[in-house]
């Protein structure tokens, strides 16, 4: 970059960080490659190392993975903050329930097709919800997509021919292939299943953010005016990002559907789409690492407040309201405190320079 | 036609209470510039709180003052304690915060009273009077159409009559002038937090005898009834969120009673979409708001 360009590109509204991510490295999607076969290795590796109940619990991680990556590209890469994740994963669920009972009991191959339908559905609601959010901001966009969230069981009682109301539907789903072995474990098998979706997802995200798309996610979140003069179609990326997004949800419902062997509206409550928000927030928001701490809290803290309340002495009543809540409580207080701690919040993230001198001013005055 | 009538007279009942809180709504966001989203789990708190003194004392009252009284305590202290210190450079961190909130506050209720609906009684008959054979209105509807409207008029008097609205209202509108000018900007912050949360407080003790009761996660629903409510009104316009409640009351009625009450909240959905949409700045709105 020639001296005049790097004046004008510093003097001008696009934040810094985004001007000197513009030079991707061009080994970058070999090395993404290479990460994503070595953590395949790792992921085989443990499945064999786990028990049944922790490979489940693996399996989970790796379903929630496909859902915060996805959440922390549109929330924390390109600002927009979506309530109605829980509901773009009842969709994808939903979708791999119906495909999957309507193609029972004719092999293997099912699965892929049903996941696809998922994914595919689940853009389609995606693009349709992104449309409408990419004319939103702030806490508009956030309480259209809790009405979002609010209403799947709504639309699973009225239309309760198709999704039976509040008792949902089973999934059929085939035992893990015979070239496996007779005895192969199904919750390896349901490890392998989401953690193949699961690093899918990173790997083309980390692509993606990488690419002059993600610069483009990133320029459209820290100002849309600079964005838009730089030639950027801000609503355009916008949507792209809530479709993104959405596919991944899509397919972190599907894997839910595969896990749960069964799909109900209870699944899919207000507080799943808000555990989603949490935890990209509390694991670190725009990364895909953070992604992944997300995805393991996720897991974790319901699992531990499990034990914390087998380890306190409490009638079975009270131990039972403690494992329900704590997670919850937990959750939300370090929420609090982390958005408190971290001054710049979402926003610091993206740029410090573009911080409005008048606050400063404020903050010393006050 | 008769069945019209009731549930219009029903609609505008249960528009008068999201009226209520959708206003609690505009308060905060008038002051502070943030909807507050934990406001449906702070006023059911209040609510818990308030029932669970008329359980001890027989006293329906009672419980129903210290539900307000609880109401201005929590406004007051989540300002204080939370909300004032949220950096407020990008709107999403107001959002984010609160929904901490809502998780805390939903999962205390959990443990201390557990995820079951408890029964929340209402102080009058909700069977409803007959007039030429027609089913009207009931007790309990005329005492919610009177809380709302005493509520209504205290808020117009306060913010037009008294010294404290003048400054309340000068401390939203021009902080840094206010404050030049002696008054305490911070402080008229609190008050108005915890006059919201207390108009909450209020809605949920109205609502929650109609609905299904005491839940942690009862007013979620009308959370999102009443946030539509405000942005049909305009999020910057208390008139704006009386008529929009009443509306929002009115549409949830006829298609709850036309259609079934299942679809209720995909018709909240679809009016929300449209209003986003069409008219973001809402119906009454000076200035388009959306992305203030």
């Amino acid at each position: 970059m020639s001296d005049r360009a790097t004046a004008r590109a510093e003097t001008s509204a696009a934040p810094e960080r985004a001007v000197t991510e513009v030079t991707a490295r061009p080994g970058a999607k070999r090395w993404h490659i290479a990460v994503t076969l070595a953590a395949a290795v790792l992921v085989v590796a443990l499945t064999y190392l786990l028990p049944p109940f922790r490979n489940y619990q693996f399996a989970t991680v790796g379903a929630y993975l496909c859902v915060t990556a996805g959440l922390t590209v549109l929330t924390g890469l390109n600002g927009q903050l979506s309530l109605g994740h829980g509901a773009l994963m009842a969709t994808g669920a939903y979708t791999l329930a119906l495909t999957q009972n309507a193609l029972a009991g004719r092999g293997q191959w099912t699965l892929a097709v049903s996941t696809v339908a998922a994914i595919a559905v689940t853009t389609a609601v995606g693009a349709v919800v992104g449309l409408a959010a990419a004319r939103l901001r702030g806490p508009y966009l956030a309480g259209l997509t809790l009405a979002v969230a609010v209403v799947v069981p709504s639309i699973t009682s009225t239309f309760d021919k198709t999704f039976n109301s509040d008792q949902g539907l089973s999934v059929a789903l085939d035992p893990p292939p015979l070239a496996l072995g007779a005895t192969f474990p199904y919750e390896r098998w349901q490890a392998w299943l989401t953690w193949t979706g699961a690093l899918l997802t990173m790997l083309l995200l980390a692509n993606l953010i990488r690419s002059r798309y993600g610069r483009n996610l990133k320029a459209v979140r820290d100002d849309e005016t600079a964005a838009r003069l730089a030639g950027i179609d801000v609503a355009r990326t916008q949507v792209l990002a809530f479709v993104v997004s959405a596919a991944c949800a899509g397919l972190g419902g599907a894997l839910f559907a595969v896990l749960a062997q069964s799909v109900s509206p209870g699944a899919f409550p207000l507080s799943l789409s808000l555990f989603l928000v949490m935890a990209i927030v509390i694991g670190g928001l725009g990364s895909l690492a953070g992604a992944l701490w997300g995805a393991v809290l996720l897991v974790a803290l319901p699992a531990l407040a499990h034990s914390a309340t087998d380890a306190i002495d409490v009638s079975p009543a009270v131990a039972q309201r403690l494992e329900g809540n704590l997670p919850l409580a937990i959750f939300g207080a370090v929420l609090i405190v982390v958005m408190l701690a971290a001054p710049g919040g979402i926003a610091s993230l993206g740029s410090k320079a573009k911080k409005p001198l008048h606050r400063i001013h404020r903050r010393k005055g006050a | 036609m008769d069945r019209f009538v009731f549930l219009t007279f029903d609609g505008l009942s249960r528009g008068a209470v999201y009226a209520a809180f959708a206003l609690a709504l505009v308060l905060i966001w008038r002051a502070a510039r943030i909807v507050n989203f934990a406001q449906g789990a702070m006023a059911v708190a209040t609510a818990y709180a308030g029932y669970s003194v008329s359980a001890a004392t027989g006293s329906y009252w009672l419980g129903f003052a210290v539900a307000i009284a609880g109401g201005l305590l929590l406004g007051a202290a989540v300002e204080r304690v939370v909300m004032r210190f949220v950096d407020q450079s990008s709107p999403l961190n107001g959002v984010v915060v609160a929904l901490g909130l809502v998780l805390v506050i939903q999962a205390v209720l959990g443990m201390i009273y557990g995820n079951e609906y408890r029964p929340a009684a209402a102080p009058f008959s909700r069977d409803a009077f007959e007039i030429g054979g027609i089913a009207l209105l009931s007790r309990f509807d005329l005492y919610v159409f009177a809380a709302v409207a005493s509520v209504v008029v205290l808020l117009v008097l306060l913010f037009t009559r008294t010294a404290v609205g003048l400054r309340m209202r000068a401390a939203a509108f021009a902080p840094d002038v206010s404050r030049l000018l002696g008054v305490h900007v911070g402080g008229m912050l609190t008050l108005g937090w915890a006059l919201a949360a207390a108009v909450g407080s209020l809605a949920a003790m109205l609502v929650l005898p109609t609905e299904l009761g005491l839940h942690p996660t009862a007013m979620d629903i009308v959370f999102v009834s009443s946030f539509t409510a405000a942005v049909v009104g305009g999020l910057d316009s208390p008139v704006g969120a009386v008529i929009g409640g009443l509306l929002v009351g009115l549409l949830l009625s006829y298609v709850s009673g036309y259609l079934g009450a299942t679809v209720a909240p995909m018709a909240v959905l679809i009016l929300l979409v449209v209003v986003l949409l069409g008219r973001p700045g809402g119906l009454f709105a000076k200035s388009a708001a959306r992305t203030a």
